[in-house]
């Protein structure tokens, strides 16, 4: 008994390690978004003095809000229409025996290793020929294209597991073909899409390549993009507060997913990644 | 699955009188093959479209922008110069230095993670507590946006601000100077990729089973040998996959050095490079050259682990199944 307590415990000691060099870049940058602007540049660890003033600054500005509000926006519509796509797509690669299906597999392959950097230049040139430069489907078409080898994978894995038969038996017993799609294979499929979407959103919501370089206003630019631009704005007068907020603001998101999808998305990641 | 209706219908036929049953048996099949087929180009289409638009075409202009002298301040001095922008910057220091930063980053930051990450997947496996807590802790890493992550190590090591900097001597500011900021920026590399890494090997270490752990740990074997006889060759494909995605992802490495020291003190990537050419310098010609080249950079590296380490892509290994 006393070998598993010691072993059980020294298990604690170590996670516990791992969990606070997880978490504290996080909590860092949340205290110093409570801090006060006298006492920012303390080197505390923890706030001296808590205000809420940084998190009113930020929702005071356009800066901000419409920074959120296209994030929010673009990130939604491009997880969207990649998971439509990628599972139209996806469901082939499962299911169908079609000529060219290693090609599109390998073509997904090469596009999940491509450098977005490389695509800045020419994306940058011809979005300001066709006006595209600076709106929401400048950046929800680059956006979509870099999910969508993502999204095939991690589907075509998930559609490999569900039960098909269970489609055949439901046909047998009486069912419409729309019936035994919606009543039977789609409830086994929305888990996966879920998962297959929060990993796309997470995708979307961390883009920084093309959101500064595909936008120039505030009508596209996105959280991280304009987050950048808070430094050189005279009305704020710290940035550092500022920033640390608009941090934290868009952490909550992420946070939220990690705390009720945890097992999902573990399982999202390793099973679209690597079948053995 | 259409081919098998269309066999079992033929099948059954005779009694019910059927239709098709009268048709020849090899008809309905490669009919029910052909409908197939064209079911699967037609839902892979849209995908396929998009990946080609917004990829291969825009690179084959980035190509053909490479082979110009096109400078956004001077447009009227636009023209063909065919390779000339390659050797300016294939003879130019700055490209070498960003290349070795680059590559520098590279290794070190995929030697410690696949160590790190090796390590936290072995304790999401087997250890006897805490597995849910450190999966949802670890998570956190991966899902952050990687510029904000990049802000809090910014501020954390800057002088009298940050609660690591106020570890260094007096007077220290690691980010202003080259080697210390490379270190910062390989350090917070790590720390948000190292997750990515434990779960793609996590995947490879299911696989081992349980069961022959135990024979082995009852036939004496070390914990080491338990680890290198039996855990790395059954995760081998499964740790080259994290080791082929990792080094392509850091070779990309962008948002930390913008965010940490936005490429000053000659800790430019090849990626800051190719952004400051196009977006400061605003010159397309060269910035498009540099992109080109990264392309290439990272074709010889995927080509190096595919036929040199025998990598499997993960797409292969689906499709075999």
């Amino acid at each position: 008994m006393s070998t598993r307590t010691v072993a059980k415990a020294s298990w604690g000691v170590g996670n516990t390690i791992i969990i606070l060099v997880a978490l504290v870049p996080v909590l860092w940058l949340a205290s110093l978004s409570f801090k006060d602007p006298s006492t920012i540049a303390d080197g505390s660890f923890l706030p001296r003095e808590w205000t809420l003033d940084n998190y009113r600054g930020i929702f005071s500005t356009d800066l901000f809000t419409r920074a959120l509000v296209n994030s929010i926006g673009i990130a939604l519509i491009a997880t969207a229409l990649a998971v439509v796509v990628g599972s139209m797509a996806a469901y082939a690669v499962a299911r169908l025996r079609f000529p060219g299906k290693g090609v599109l597999v390998g073509a997904t392959l090469l596009i999940a290793m491509f450098p977005p950097i490389s695509l800045v230049s020419p994306l940058f040139n011809l979005w300001r020929q066709v006006g595209l430069f600076d709106t929401w489907p400048g950046l929800i078409i680059p956006y979509l294209t870099f999910s969508l080898p993502l999204t095939i994978y991690t589907l075509s894995a998930f559609f490999r597991e569900i039960p098909w038969d269970l489609e055949k038996a439901a046909r047998v017993d009486g069912a419409t073909p729309f019936q035994a799609f919606t009543r039977v294979i789609a409830p086994l499929a929305t888990p996966s899409i879920l998962t297959t979407a929060i990993l796309v959103f997470i995708f979307c919501w961390n883009d920084f390549v093309f959101a500064i370089s595909l936008t120039s206003t505030l009508n596209s630019r996105t959280v991280p993009a304009a987050i950048a631009f808070f430094s050189g704005a005279s009305q704020f007068e710290t940035p550092i507060g500022s920033i640390a907020a608009a941090g934290v603001v868009i952490t909550i998101p992420i946070i939220i997913f990690v705390f009720f999808f945890q097992r999902r998305i573990v399982a999202g990641l390793t099973s679209g990644a690597v079948k053995g | 699955m259409t081919a098998q209706t269309g066999a079992t219908g033929v099948a059954q036929a005779p009694p019910q009188a059927h239709p098709r049953a009268e048709r020849p048996a090899r008809t309905p099949l490669s009919e029910g093959a052909r409908a197939e087929r064209r079911l699967g180009w037609l839902l892979c289409a849209p995908a396929v479209v998009i990946m080609l638009a917004v990829t291969a075409y825009p690179m084959g202009y980035a190509v053909w922008l490479s082979l110009q002298r096109y400078d956004l301040r001077f447009p009227a001095a636009h023209e063909f110069i065919g390779l000339a922008n390659y050797t300016t910057v294939l003879t130019n220091r700055l490209w070498w230095t960003a290349f070795g930063v680059t590559m520098f980053i590279t290794v070190v930051s995929v030697a410690v993670e696949l160590v790190l990450g090796m390590g936290l997947a072995l304790v999401m496996r087997w250890a006897l507590v805490g597995r849910g807590a450190v999966r949802t802790a670890i998570l956190i890493p991966y899902g952050i946006v990687t510029v904000v992550a990049a802000y809090s190590w910014q501020y954390a090591w800057t002088p009298g601000t940050g609660y690591l900097a106020n570890l260094l001597p007096n007077g220290s500011a690691p980010l202003t100077q080259q080697w210390p900021a490379i270190f910062i920026i390989t350090g917070a590399e790590i720390w948000k990729t190292t997750p990515f890494m434990a779960l793609l090997l996590l995947a490879g270490v299911s696989l081992v089973s349980e069961d022959l752990i135990k024979a082995a740990k009852v036939d004496g074997a070390t914990a080491w040998q338990r680890f290198t006889h039996i855990m790395l060759p059954v995760m081998k494909p499964a740790i080259l996959v994290a080791l082929l995605f990792r080094t392509l992802d850091a070779f990309r490495i962008f948002d930390n050095i913008f965010i940490l020291t936005s490429g000053a003190n000659n800790t430019r990537s090849v990626s800051i490079l190719g952004y400051d050419n196009l977006f400061t310098a605003l010159n397309l010609g060269i910035g498009s050259a540099i992109s080109v080249l990264i392309l290439i950079a990272v074709a010889i590296i995927a080509f190096v682990f595919v036929k040199g380490f025998g990598t499997a892509a993960p797409g292969q290994e689906v499709e075999n199944r």
